[in-house]
């Protein structure tokens, strides 16, 4: 049986990133996922030099994400230490940038971020689920069953599959989407929005087939310690990396 | 002194960074003087067989790595490491490699299992290896591949992992060790074994 990820997710703005990562890393979280939400050009050193501080104290694969738009800015990236990016709007809006990362760096390497939203039946939108850029602002008219598939093609090594509707909410993740989206690629899924309790990583796992599962506000204000969430899923018969 | 071959490609830094955070002296170079003279020698691999094979041989390191084998300094294969040291690898409709273990590299070939095997797992020691000391049955190791090394000799296998089926994801013999997945980036228990491949001295006592 796979052993199921939990990844905890970090904004660079909020807190020390390497602090932040350090702790998490020590408590036994399987990866790291940061999101520069600035993603402004003055920013970018900064982001290089806690990608490197990061990799000089964690030693778990983690990942970069935010603004990344050119095969630069992942090399970048990647060389400073990060062993995936992330992109999501830059990929939307030039698909083509999913398969030169690919080519350029490994599959391994490029995660598609996805934000996703229900929308009610449309005939454009086949499976319902829309994709969403510019955080949640703005709809593509992008069926992201569609996306998921067209991005795996391209060559993108795991899908981070963001529900905007469930993102926030702590009530747990969109089941419906993830197992959909799941059960169409053949990369790996990580579920991303909603996580509130233990028992919704026991849920995404269990009944949405996720491959991993990503966590923030659950652990982030101190309400869940991350090995309590394992024995938890571990005693649910779900195989996870205690450490 | 720990030599970390360099050969171009991909995370030499991770594995210079995961020794140093040891306090364990290495360095990363594709010096032949500088391989020949360290104490132990580390080929992390990262990408595909070809082009590594190409840049390996490209610059003379096939023959450096072989003789730092017959030397018997303790070697260690990471990742790719541990698919070239083989008789060769299907990748890229099959490339020779070092032939220093026999065997070779074979592609995932599965039914519902996602290729390439991507994440956390764990392994079944097969024999006891002092590189492997301190290491507990719940201890997983983080893996990206999507080929597996399959030895033509069963003692060559020293642990084993599951994935569909069950592959080889530490094989070695006398000296050389290798190890599929990627030991710089599998927390506390890939850092307890680079601690232990740092003090060895390259010997496999006979059980």
């Amino acid at each position: 049986m796979t052993t199921k990820g939990i990844k905890f997710e970090g904004n660079i703005d909020i807190g020390d990133p390497v602090e932040m990562a350090v702790k998490y890393y020590e408590e036994g979280a399987d990866e790291l996922v940061f999101y520069d939400i600035t993603a402004s050009h003055e920013k970018r050193n900064i982001v290089i030099d806690v990608v490197n501080a990061v990799a000089e104290n964690i030693f778990i694969p983690f990942s970069v994400g935010g603004g990344l738009r050119t095969l630069k800015d992942m090399e970048a990236v990647l060389q400073a230490g990060a062993e995936k990016i992330s992109v999501n709007t830059a990929a939307v809006l030039n698909p083509e940038l999913i398969r030169q990362g690919a080519g350029a760096f490994g599959t391994q390497c490029i995660v598609l971020g996805m934000d996703v939203k229900k929308v009610p039946a449309r005939s454009d939108i086949a499976s319902h689920y829309e994709v969403v850029i510019n955080g949640g602002r703005t709809y593509t008219g992008i069926d992201a069953l569609e996306w998921a598939k067209r991005a795996e093609d391209m060559g993108a090594g795991e899908i981070c599959l963001n529900s905007i509707d469930a993102d926030g909410t702590t009530l747990g993740y969109e089941l419906a989407l993830t197992s959909m989206i799941s059960e169409r690629v053949s990369i790996p899924v990580i579920a991303s929005g909603g996580a509130g309790k233990p028992e919704h990583l026991r849920d995404v796992f269990v009944e949405a087939g996720a491959d991993a599962a990503l966590i923030a506000s659950m652990v982030h204000y101190g309400e869940y310690r991350l090995a309590e969430i394992k024995k938890y899923l571990a005693a649910e018969g779900i195989s996870v990396r205690c450490v | 002194m720990i030599s970390i071959i360099d050969y171009g490609a991909g995370n030499l830094k991770s594995v210079a960074r995961a020794f140093g955070y040891l306090g364990i002296r290495c360095r990363i170079t594709a010096k032949p003087r500088e391989i020949l003279s360290s104490d132990k020698v580390v080929f992390p691999g990262v990408g595909a067989a070809a082009s590594a094979m190409q840049t390996i041989t490209s610059r003379g390191l096939d023959s450096v790595i072989k003789e730092a084998v017959y030397l018997k300094k303790p070697f260690l294969g990471i990742c790719l490491g541990a698919q070239i040291v083989l008789d060769s690898s299907e990748e890229d409709r099959g490339v020779p490699c070092l032939g220093i273990l026999p065997g070779a590299a074979l592609r995932f070939r599965n039914s519902h299992l996602k290729v390439p095997h991507m994440g956390w797992n764990s392994i079944a020691v097969l024999r006891p290896h002092p590189v492997l000391a301190g290491i507990d049955r719940k201890d997983q190791f983080y893996f990206v591949h999507s080929y597996y090394a399959a030895c033509a000799i069963s003692s060559d296998v020293i642990a084993v992992t599951a994935y569909g089926i069950e592959f080889s994801s530490i094989i070695g013999r006398d000296n050389v060790i290798a190890v599929q997945f990627h030991i710089e980036k599998s927390g506390p228990a890939g850092l307890r074994l680079l601690k232990n491949f740092s003090e060895w001295n390259g010997v496999v006592e006979p059980c």
